[in-house]
């Protein structure tokens, strides 16, 4: 062997990168949180919403990313995810939650199959038959809605009868009081030292009071680096969406492989929607998936297509969804954290691209402008948080990424 | 290498009277071809003769419609290239299939993977591809990121491809063609080393120095059919071109002096992505020709040119006004048209039809129309464009889509010489048309040059270049050299300056490494 | 697209992917019907019987206006490959703006009127323009941030609503427009030319509005530059680029029209109906917009009668609920159609094009790819 190894994982630029903006970010909180005293900020209640929120998001992200990843882009996710609610309450009132679990899964495959049907055998535009299986999968769950639902106890005419069962949580021993356990974050969060505590609390909310569902969630998501990165199937995947033409050379069935990308990513999203049902609520109702299959593509967007930075995505925008909900007048603090942030990337990027940053730097002064002479953000604006802080990561990260290179070209042999 | 031996082997493979018909066109006619191991066996031919057509049935990517295809001697159907990879044949493509976002790795690897409790492994790949590498002596790293590999190395990926598999055969379509001559030269060693290994080697091209020079046998392609076959040692090259063009070579045109008239295309430093320094002047009637290696950033200066581009410093002037700050449309207002080098890309809009596409970029239909557009005008204009250039179409309301590499070139040359240009930017005009149209398109161009237009031509093809520039101008690695009138040049001084082997007076010292 | 000669051959492939889709989606709902119990055939007659009536008909058609609006908004940026998918919430923006301008001052009836409308598409317009430039400055998707912006745009709504427009109102709604700034009924007009409608039935000015700007926007993209111009940038941005059409130009000036198409969507109901904005205001129709304009081929005639199928499919559900059967059947044909005519017109162009093909080559003697006596440079 020659001396030319792999430079090793920790050392790869798709790695050290968002450690390093990790840490940025973790000192900006910090440092507003010390500054402005508001604690729950890095509180480990918010944090733990944080993940509560983070998880349809990621996977609806990694259900983009599955399909992205093999050339087919996929704007119907928020469709399936419907999709998943409403098959997910249906057999969750049956049969009992994890029934549910299950038959939002089902139900997201088969909208997934019509998406694959239509893009990779007919070769739609498939932003088109993206936005028609939203339109369609609208109208299917208000059909079975009212059809499935009529009638029964709780249930309305866009509402489902609550879920049966709950799913139930697990705390990691020791560090976050499981079984009994002393919690010894939670006691570090209660200092309130600088930085110390903020990470205490952080951890706390990633490993107290965790669903079961997220524990999947979080199999899921290494699951698919095992398989998109490890193995032969996921190599091929991958090919069909950086050069399908090569892989098809090469004897790769390009168009099995999309179709198996969109199956996977059209049962992932009906999993989201399912954790709708059954953790984040306990019924079906009409407009619950609040787009967010596509903060959930816009998080996939933000990582770059790749796993580790879509579930950052999610985290981000899960986080923006917690203080909203949790402690809506947090949200106007945010405004000083994304002045300290804009401050901070102006200070990056100063070398590379002076005008830019000057850019940032002048937007700081601005929120942080808006932060001086502002009490609070009016409560009606606070629902719009998760929009548009995704809206904002989208400005800020849309130019220097990597797509697969065929997202979006549907393949037929020998062109055209 | 003796393909003359009395007790000779079978052929490895053997073509047999092969015949291809697509709708209207043949393009393949009583081909015959025998290849044997250790063999490099060219097959030459004129552009457009019938060569891809012939690799692509011997890859299984088409089916012939009569004769026969034999391995070792036995019948096989190759319904896929998978199946002539099963039967031990690859293809080296000229346009590279490989996965930029991936690892040199995972290209060759993919499709033929070794796996271990279900997932990759790459440690056995890894070692399979350095085995493969240093026998036949062809160095890449397996971990690299293909996006960040120059071209030499890509080839060398695609090669590693088609050994990994266990090829026994290799089809090389066109290889030099993106190439510099030193990696010319070390593909011929790459070719050599499987010679030694007893593959068979089937080396298509177009140039009969390098088809002499690497060969052991040559097969001559006319017109779809097979016209000759013999030992490259046998060859006489003047017989050989005979043979190809199945006449005289053509010879070069009677040149009427060019240049004198007013500069109307004037560079001086011009910068942009890829481009430095770029400093040049094309007069009223004159063709100066870009010569050099393709990535050395030809397309960058003509996009720079056009306006698709952003300069990043320097100055442009177009019939002596300053452009270096207008918009494409006010570029071509001045007098500036473009024949680009990638005409689906950039010249047509393919679903559109012919009078839509003749009016795209037409300041005169534009300004006919002011801000309601004259169809009538538009399509009666298109028409004569039409009947002028000899395109064939039913009507000038068919989509674009519908007509022939070739008429879409001529619709295309037709479009941006009708607007009555002061300078024309032609990258490539020629390229992957037939004969006949790129004979009308170059008469088009001396006629309009002989007119009193600036040509601007950006070409790969040395023989165009040479024979239809003034004065010829070479660029490497973003420079370009002084201009050298083109009586002053031979083929091998060009080859010199494409490379950098001749140093220029120019600051470019430094460059050469 | 124009498609080469043969008269006839081009209608007929116009209609037959529409006619397809159709059928495919009664098929579907028939399907569902039965799976549920209900009696298809007796659901499709009742849906007739009430559809037809005269009163149902002028409902559907004042309902379509809105969908027309809205299809013709989504339609102008599909034409050049950009996707406003964030009609939704420019028309609601545009209806609540347009309200609050209406009642804020006053003007003689047609100058009111206007002005309303103005403010309407300036509003739209202004909606659509934040994701045009976003897309132009720094690359967003416009898919994802005229999506997100709807719901931006429901919460600064909410906002403006409350703490605006209508702050200290107890409808939560803002005033009701005076009678200038309404639109008038064509009732009149109806009577003219001798139709006479049931009591209780109004055929709203929107209609009129629509036809107008039908026949207007149809022009536009044909006969215009700009429609040329939209039209290239849409088949082949590059080379529309190379040929001096400024594709962030292009971009920007058809996400404003676009928008400002949206913003028409919301007045039918704010002037003809609701005459005021609340949170109750109609919702909706941008993403039905959507369908319309994938049904309608992008053409103004297509999407006028894509938009007014809608509206009689809607209106004539609502017969359903009182015999039992739920009237969101409807929602899945809508669904059903709008997926089977884009596939059923990809099948399509693919069949035009092989023929196209065809025609050329048959139109056209063959030629060997290499003659027997190449022409070399000649002299």
């Amino acid at each position: 062997m020659r001396a030319a190894t792999p430079r090793p994982w920790w050392r790869r630029p798709h790695v050290v990168g968002p450690v390093l903006a990790v840490v940025a970010v973790l000192l900006a909180v910090s440092m507003v949180r010390t500054l402005t005293g508001t604690e729950a900020l890095t509180g480990s209640g918010v944090v733990g919403a944080t993940l509560r929120l983070a998880v349809p998001i990621g996977l609806a992200g990694l259900s983009g990313l599955w399909s992205e990843r093999a050339g087919v882009a996929n704007l119907g996710i928020e469709g399936m995810m419907i999709i998943g609610t409403v098959c997910g309450a249906w057999a969750g009132y049956a049969y009992g939650v994890w029934a549910g679990v299950l038959a939002g899964v089902v139900g997201g495959v088969l909208a997934g199959l019509l998406h694959a049907v239509v893009t990779v055998t007919f070769g739609v535009d498939q932003v088109v038959c993206g936005v028609a299986v939203n339109i369609l999968a609208v109208g299917v769950a208000r059909f079975l809605c009212v059809v499935a639902f009529n009638g029964l106890p709780g249930a309305g005419a866009t509402q489902s009868p609550p879920v049966r069962g709950t799913i139930g949580t697990i705390s990691l021993p020791v560090l976050a009081g499981g079984w009994g356990t002393p919690d010894l974050l939670g006691r570090l969060e209660q200092t309130h030292w600088f930085l110390l505590s903020d990470a205490g609390g952080i951890l706390r909310g990633f490993l107290h009071d965790v669903s079961w569902f997220t524990v999947v969630a979080v199999a899921l998501v290494l699951g698919s680096v095992l398989v998109l990165w490890h193995t032969a199937f996921g190599l091929r995947l991958r090919a069909a969406g950086e050069h399908p033409a090569a892989a098809d050379s090469l004897g790769v069935p390009v168009q099995r492989m999309r179709y198996w990308a969109v199956l996977v990513s059209g049962g992932l999203a009906g999993l989201a929607g399912s954790y709708l049902v059954t953790v984040a609520s306990n019924v079906y109702r009409e407009g619950q998936t609040g787009g967010r299959g596509f903060i959930g593509l816009a998080a996939m967007i933000f990582g770059n297509w790749r796993p580790a930075g879509t579930v950052g995505g999610a985290l981000l925008f899960g986080y923006a969804d917690a203080l909203q909900l949790r402690q809506s007048t947090a949200v106007h603090v945010l405004i000083l954290l994304a002045a300290v942030l804009l401050w901070m990337a102006a200070i990056v990027g100063l070398r590379r691209r002076p005008r830019l940053s000057g850019v940032m730097a002048l937007l700081g002064m601005t929120a942080f402008a808006v932060f001086q002479t502002t009490d609070a953000v009016p409560t009606q604006l606070v629902y719009a948080t998760p929009y548009l802080a995704t809206l904002l990561v989208l400005v800020t990260t849309a130019q220097r990424l990597r797509m697969p290179a065929y997202v979006g070209v549907p393949y037929r042999r020998g062109g055209a | 290498m003796s393909p003359h031996a009395v007790h000779e082997p079978p052929p490895l493979v053997e073509l047999r009277g092969i015949g291809k018909r697509y709708p209207g066109v043949v393009a393949n006619r009583d081909v015959n071809l025998a290849v044997h191991p250790g063999q490099i066996h060219a097959v030459v031919g004129e552009n457009g003769a019938g060569k891809s057509t012939l690799m692509r049935i011997l890859y299984g990517e088409e089916q012939p419609d009569e004769g026969e295809l034999l391995l070792d001697g036995e019948t096989v159907r190759l319904r896929s290239p998978a199946d002539a990879i099963a039967a031990g044949i690859g293809m080296v493509h000229q346009h590279f299939m490989l996965a930029e976002n991936l690892t040199v790795l995972e290209n060759v690897i993919l499709g033929a993977e070794n796996t271990r409790w279900g997932l990759l492994d790459r440690r056995s790949g890894r070692r399979a591809v350095r085995e493969v590498s240093e026998r036949y002596g062809l160095d890449v790293d397996p971990d690299a990121t293909v996006e960040h590999l120059g071209v030499g190395q890509r080839q060398r990926v695609e090669i590693l491809k088609v050994l990994y598999r266990g090829a026994r055969v290799l089809i090389f379509d066109e290889p030099t063609a993106v190439l510099v001559p030193g990696e010319v030269r070390a593909l011929f060693g790459s070719l050599a080393g499987l010679r030694a290994q007893g593959l068979a080697v089937v080396f298509i091209s177009h140039k009969l120095d390098e088809v002499l020079a690497v060969s052991d046998h040559i097969t001559v392609i006319r017109a779809g059919a097979s016209v000759g076959s013999f030992a490259t040692a046998d060859a006489d090259p003047r017989r050989l071109s005979r043979l190809i063009v199945g006449g005289e070579l053509p010879a070069p045109a009677a040149r009427r002096r060019g240049g004198g008239g007013e500069v109307v295309l004037r560079l001086r430093g011009l910068r942009a992505e890829a481009v430095a320094d770029a400093t040049l002047e094309v007069a009223q009637g004159e063709i100066l020709g870009i010569a050099g290696v393709q990535g050395n950033g030809q397309t960058e200066l003509i996009e720079a040119i056009m306006g698709i581009r952003a300069v990043s410093g320097g100055s442009l002037h177009i019939a002596g006004r300053e452009a270096t700050h207008l918009g494409t449309r006010g570029r071509r207002r001045l007098g500036l048209a473009c024949i680009p080098e990638d005409r689906h890309r950039q010249a047509l809009a393919l679903p559109a039809t012919l009078w839509e596409n003749a009016m795209l970029g037409s300041e005169d239909l534009r300004r006919r129309s002011r801000w309601r557009v004259d169809r009538k005008a538009a399509r009666d204009a298109t028409g004569r464009l039409v009947a002028g250039f000899g395109i064939r179409s039913p009507s000038v309301d068919v989509p674009a889509a519908a007509l022939s590499g070739g008429n879409q070139q001529k619709l295309v040359v037709g479009r941006e010489l009708g607007g009555r240009p002061k300078v024309l930017l032609a990258a490539h005009p020629t390229r992957g048309v037939d004969v006949g149209a790129q004979a009308v398109i170059w008469e088009r161009l001396r006629d309009a040059r002989d007119d009193g237009l600036a040509v601007l031509l950006v070409g790969a093809d040395l023989d165009e270049l040479l024979g239809l520039s003034d004065r010829v101008q070479v660029m490497l690695r973003g420079r370009l050299s002084p201009a050298v009138p083109v009586g002053e040049l031979t083929v091998e001084r060009l080859g010199r300056m494409m490379t950098g082997a001749e140093p220029e007076p120019v600051d470019s010292a430094a460059e050469n490494r | 697209m124009r498609p080469a000669r043969t008269p006839g051959w081009g209608v007929a492939s116009t209609l037959a992917a529409p006619a397809l889709a159709l059928l495919i989606a009664l098929t579907v709902s028939t399907a569902v019907l039965a799976a549920v119990g209900a009696s298809p055939s007796r659901t499709y007659l009742t849906m007739l019987e009430f559809g037809v009536r005269p009163d149902s008909l002028v409902s559907a058609v004042n309902r379509s206006a809105i969908y027309f609006f809205a299809g013709l908004a989504v339609a102008v940026s599909f034409r050049m490959n950009l996707f406003n998918i964030g009609v939704e919430g420019q028309y609601r923006f545009a209806a609540l703006l347009a309200a609050a301008a209406g009642t804020s001052f006053d003007l003689p009836g047609p100058l009111h009127l206007a002005v309303v409308c103005l403010v309407a598409v300036l509003a739209g317009a202004l909606w659509a323009g934040i994701a045009a430039v976003l897309k132009t400055w720094r690359g967003v998707s416009e898919v994802l941030s005229t999506l997100l912006l709807n719901y931006v745009a429901t919460a600064v709504i909410a906002f403006l609503l409350a703490e605006v427009f209508a702050a200290g109102s107890a409808t939560g709604s803002t005033p009701e427009l005076p009678p200038s700034a309404r639109l008038p009924e064509l009732d009149g007009l109806l009577a003219l030319l001798g139709v006479s409608l049931p009591a209780g039935a109004h055929l709203g000015g929107a209609v009129l509005g629509a036809v107008v700007l039908g026949v207007a926007v149809h022009l536009l993209l044909t006969r215009t530059l700009y429609g040329y111009d939209l039209r290239m940038s849409g088949l082949n941005p590059a080379a529309a680029h190379a040929h001096g059409i400024d594709p962030r130009r292009m971009i920007i000036i058809t996400m404003l029209v676009s928008g400002g198409l949206a913003g028409l969507a919301g007045l039918p109901d704010l002037l003809g109906n609701t005459y005021r904005y609340g949170v109750d205001f109609p919702s909706g129709a941008g993403f039905t917009g959507i369908a319309v304009a994938l049904l309608g081929r992008n053409s103004p005639l297509g999407i006028a009668l894509s938009a007014l199928l809608f509206g009689f499919l809607e209106r004539s559900a609502l017969i359903l609920d009182i015999e039992g059967i739920p009237k969101e059947i409807v929602t899945i044909m809508q669904g059903v159609i709008v997926i089977s005519v884009v596939v059923a017109h990809e099948l399509a162009r693919r069949m035009d094009r092989r023929r196209t093909a065809r025609l050329v080559r048959e139109g056209a003697p063959a030629t060997p790819t290499a003659p027997a006596t190449p022409a070399g440079p000649a002299a």
